[in-house]
Parts: structure tokens; sequence; C-alpha cells
């Protein structure tokens, strides 16, 4: 079959792989409708996550049609309509019986490399590297999903596959950070990144009775459908003084929960961009963290700032210093989408959810290439390149 | 004086610790703490409670080369599962973290064992559908590393 895949630094390709088959009792094949492109695959693109091998099929967040089950599945059939979580987690160890579905104890079959560069593993995630299982990815025509009854959730009738897509990958990443961070009512909560993570992450916030909700990001067209399909207000970092400009809109407190949603590869305007650069392509540090320095800066004393965006590895500069002694509380996690994708589901299908414009470029599997460049460049206003394999 | 006071109080609190685990390790008259020191215990926790009947295949396969104990873990948070090879001895990281220590099969073991009491099977991921892999060193070297990764560890 065809698949999307990963050949070298910014270099995708589109190959002919074998099919995927059945290895365990709990897994099921699902025959991929949609396969979008997600920030995370930016990294991998740009090599910030090392462990890539070259013919890696690409892709996390999609949905589909079950095309076979194991002896184990019990919640599916062949012929359902499924998203399915971009984690794989078993959800009978202590951390997924905590909800804390991404930590899983069991989920990665190749816990050895992220015991050695975090000290404990964590669970995998499809298309995403060995370090995270060595799971084949979803831009092809078929996928195999271990832990099938855990990871799949049968979508209802009444929520299209566009809309479904983003319950798998985008909205519970969003979910888990605003929920995670502890947004609550009348809270005043600041998002950094206008992509599917962060316009998700503001919605949630919403959801969970923020009174104020500001995203911040550069891109005009991002930032459009901020205001207009989710319903926050926007800054532009290019334009304003965004510390200031979140001293000025909370009558000088800060906001109660930032939420970062940019990730390792930020971008800055100031002179600091140059030196986190060079830092990183010298690889003295791996990652560069603007936005989450700018987050704990903002934030007011005694709040709440969750990295929602992927890190690697070690950081400069670090504001250790606001964080102590403006006593901030700071999480971060991968996606816990087994815990909210039935909540996130139920509002898709009653209009308080809805995700389908982040879908601006819809193509085939030969289109990957493309997709990517446009997904990366953010060329033609792309937010999400998504894939058809069976077009 | 205050401070002898003081440590007799501490080492009385000790030996009432220490008479407790015991007494949960029924495998075990010798105090945890120096269990904890002896370096060639690999440990996992598990969720439900297991006994030393019931092991499975992957942990029991291994016979008599190891000694297994169990204990409950503090907060609810299962049991905790404990093996070393009978004549031990424990390698340095760079042997531990890829794997090549003589622990390795142990410590494959008992991730194994884990998922089979958890899950009711070990996760399996080759073979995975993939493209063309050239044979470049780096792409090598992650092979070797992935390859592994099942039985390299931390411990
Ligand atoms: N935690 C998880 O489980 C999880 C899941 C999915 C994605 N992610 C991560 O979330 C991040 C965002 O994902 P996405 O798909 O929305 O990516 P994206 O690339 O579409 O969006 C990132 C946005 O951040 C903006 N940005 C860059 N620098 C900024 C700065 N200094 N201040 C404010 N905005 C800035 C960019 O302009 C862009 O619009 C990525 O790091 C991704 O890896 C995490
Ligand atoms: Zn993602
Ligand atoms: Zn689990």
């Amino acid at each position: 079959m065809k698949a999307v895949t990963w050949r070298g630094v910014n270099e995708i390709g589109v190959e002919d792989v074998p099919e995927p088959t059945i290895l365990n009792d709990h897994d099921m094949i699902v025959e991929v409708g949609l396969s979008a492109t997600c920030g995370s695959d930016l990294h991998l693109m740009g090599g910030y996550i090392p462990a890539m091998r070259a013919g890696d099929v690409l892709g996390h967040e999609f949905m589909g049609t079950v095309a076979a089950v194991g002896p184990g599945v019990t919640k599916h059939r062949v012929g359902d309509r499924v998203v399915v979580v971009s984690f794989t987690s078993c959800g009978h160890c202590w951390y997924c019986r905590q909800e804390l579905y991404s930590l899983c104890d069991n989920g990665n079959p190749n816990p050895g490399i992220t015991e050695a560069l975090w000290g404990q593993s964590i669970g995998g995630c499809f298309g995403y590297s060995h370090a995270l299982g060595g799971w084949a990815g979803s831009h092809a025509p078929y996928i195999r999903v271990p832990y099938a009854d855990q990871g799949a959730f049968t979508v209802p009738a009444d929520v299209s596959d566009e809309r479904a897509l983003f319950a798998s990958d985008a909205a519970p990443t969003g979910w888990t950070g605003a929920h995670q961070a502890g947004v609550g009512p009348g809270d005043v909560v600041a998002v950094w990144g206008g992509g599917g993570v962060g316009q998700m992450a503001a919605r949630a916030a919403m959801i969970m009775g923020a009174e104020q909700v500001v995203v911040i990001d550069r891109y005009e067209n991002r930032l459009d459908q901020v205001r207009t399909q989710i319903g926050a207000e926007t800054l532009d970092y290019e334009q304003d003084d965004v510390p200031a400009a979140l001293r000025e809109i909370t009558g000088g407190r800060g906001p109660d929960v930032c939420i970062e949603a940019v990730g390792m590869e930020a971008h800055s305007p100031g002179p600091q961009y140059l030196y986190d650069q060079a830092k990183q392509q010298l690889r003295l540090q791996t990652d560069r963290p603007t936005a989450v320095r700018e987050a704990i800066y903002a934030c007011r004393k005694g709040g709440s700032v969750f990295t929602l965006g992927v890190f690697a590895g070690l950081v400069d500069k670090f504001p250790l210093g606001a964080v102590m002694n403006k006593a901030l509380t700071l999480r971060g996690a991968q996606q816990h989408g087994h815990r909210y994708v039935p909540e996130i589901l139920e509002r898709m299908s009653r209009g308080e959810v809805r995700t389908e414009h982040l879908a601006t470029h819809v193509m085939s599997l030969d289109d990957g290439p493309a997709g990517y460049r446009m997904f990366k460049e953010k060329e033609d206003g792309c937010v999400r390149a998504v894939f058809h394999p069976h077009d | 004086m205050t401070s002898t006071r003081a440590d007799g109080a501490v080492a009385v609190g000790e030996r009432v610790v220490r008479r407790v685990r015991s007494a949960l390790d029924p495998m075990t008259t010798a105090p945890p703490s120096s269990a904890r020191s002896d370096p060639g215990w690999l440990a996992v926790t598990v969720l439900p409670d297991v006994d030393l009947e019931t092991l499975p295949p992957p942990l029991t396969d291994l016979g008599d080369e190891v000694e297994v104990r169990v204990r409950p873990a503090a907060g609810g948070k299962g049991t905790e599962l404990r093996a070393r090879l009978r004549d031990g001895g424990s390698a340095g990281p760079v042997r531990r973290l890829s794997g090549t220590d003589r622990e390795a099969r142990l410590r494959a073991a008992l991730r194994e064992a884990k998922q089979v009491i958890e899950v009711g099977e070990v996760l399996r991921v080759d073979p995975a559908p993939h493209g063309e892999r050239p044979s470049t060193p780096a792409g090598l070297l992650l092979e070797a590393w992935t390859r592994a990764a099942p039985r390299g560890g931390v411990r």
C-alpha cells in the first residue's frame, strides 16, 4: 500500500509499504478515512526528535472505519466509524487507572530509549519515532491499532469525518492542557500558538468556564480563525508587546493560566531568536523555549503555566527564578486523550466544538511532500494539511 | 543531649518501620533498606495484587537463575515485583542502558510479566509497515538501539 514516510531531515516521501496485520489479541486494523499533519510532525521533520529511521510511516491524528478486529476486542466491530487517540495506552496500568493515559507503563515496546532520555518511559504514539514505540503512522490506507478497546471511539452519526478527525489529537490535547492546568470559572487564560492545538486549548478553556481567553500568534489567518471559529480574543506578537497587553487586559495581574501550544521550534522577533537557534543547531540546547519563557514572565503570581508544546530535551535560559519567586505551578503533558474524547465527541455532536476549519488543505497521499511543505511554511494559509488515503 | 534523645527516637522509629516492612514482605527477614542498597534487584510495580504462586511465564521461564520477591507498593499503587540474578552483580549505566548487561534478559522478563499480569498479553510492534531503509551509519545505530530498547533501562 502507499504511505507518506519520513526519508530524512526535511525530506518527506511517498512509497510502497506492506499492509499491517493483527499481531496482538487487542488489535484492530482501521481503514483510514482522514489523516492529518500535526505541529509535532514538524519537530520530526526538522530532525529535532532524532529517533526516526528512513522509511518510517508518518501520521498520528486519524479517523476511519474498522476493517478487522483481533479476538480480544469487545467494543468495536468491522464497519464501525471510529476516531483513534494518537497515544497507545493499555488502560490497565496504574497510570491509565489514574486517567493519565499518555504516561502508560505498557504502551511503548521500546521503553529503554525514553528511560535513557528522561529517567522513565511514557506511552507510545503512532508514527512518532522509535523512542515512542516505533508504531507505523496513519498516512496510509490501513493502520494497526493496538489496545483498540481503549484508544478507538465510535463517532456519533451526526459528526462529520472532518470534525471527528481532530478528536484524535488536537482537541484532546487542548482539553488536557486546559483541564490539567486547572482552568476554572472566572479565569483569564492566555494561549501561545494559534495552530490546531492552541485553538482547541482556547475552546476547552472557554467550555471550562474561563471568563476571558486570549490567543497569541503572528499569522493573521490563524488569529482570524481564533476570533471567528473559536470565539476567543487575539494578540499578534509582532505588533503587540504581549506581556504588557496581557497586564493591561488583567488589570495589572497577569493571566491566571498560561498555556503554551508552540513547542520546541518557537519563533521570536528579537535577537534572542538567533541565539536560541544557533545554540539549537550546535546541539548546545535541543529545544527553543521562547514561548514558555514569555508565558512564565506574563503569568500572574501563584498562577499556572502549562506546556502543551512538545519539548524533547534541554532548554537554555530557563527563568526558574520567576517560577520559584512567583510561586507558579508549571506542568506539561502529552495528551491524555482517552479521558477526554467521549466528552469531546458529545460536544462535537451538539455543535459546541467545531474543528473542520482546521483542515484547510485536503489532498491525496501522493501530495504528502507538498502537504508537509505547505504546513511547515504556512503557505496559502495552511493550518493543517489532511490526507485522504483512498482517493 | 537533646540530639541524642532525638537520635534515639529516630532509631526506635526505624526499627518499627523495619518490622512493619518485613512483615509485609514474607520472603525476607532482612530489613528492606539493605535490600534497596543491594545493587542486584530490578523492580516493576504491577497494579493488581499478585503473589509468588501466580507469576507468569516471562519470569518463571528464568527458573532458578533468579530470585523473586513481592510486596505491596505504598499508597495502593499495586504490588512491587522485584527480581535479581542469583549470581548477581550489576553492570555500569552504559551497559544497562544499551541492554548489553547480564541482567538484560531479566529486565525484559519483568516488563513482559507486568504486561501479562496487567493486560493479558505482551505488546508486539514488529513487523511494522515501513518503506525503504538505506544502510546509513546513523540508521543502523538507531536500529540497534531500538532492538536493545526492550532489554535496556536505567536499572
Ligand atoms: N502535548 C501533546 O500531546 C501534543 C499533541 C499535539 C501537538 N503538540 C504540540 O503542540 C504544539 C503546537 O501544535 P500545532 O499542531 O498547533 O502546531 P502548529 O505548528 O500548527 O502551530 C504552532 C503555532 O505557534 C506559533 N508560534 C511560533 N512561535 C510563537 C511564539 N513565540 N509565540 C506565540 N506563537 C508562536 C506559530 O506561528 C504557529 O501558528 C507543537 O509543539 C506540537 O508538537 C502536543
Ligand atoms: Zn499531534
Ligand atoms: Zn497503561
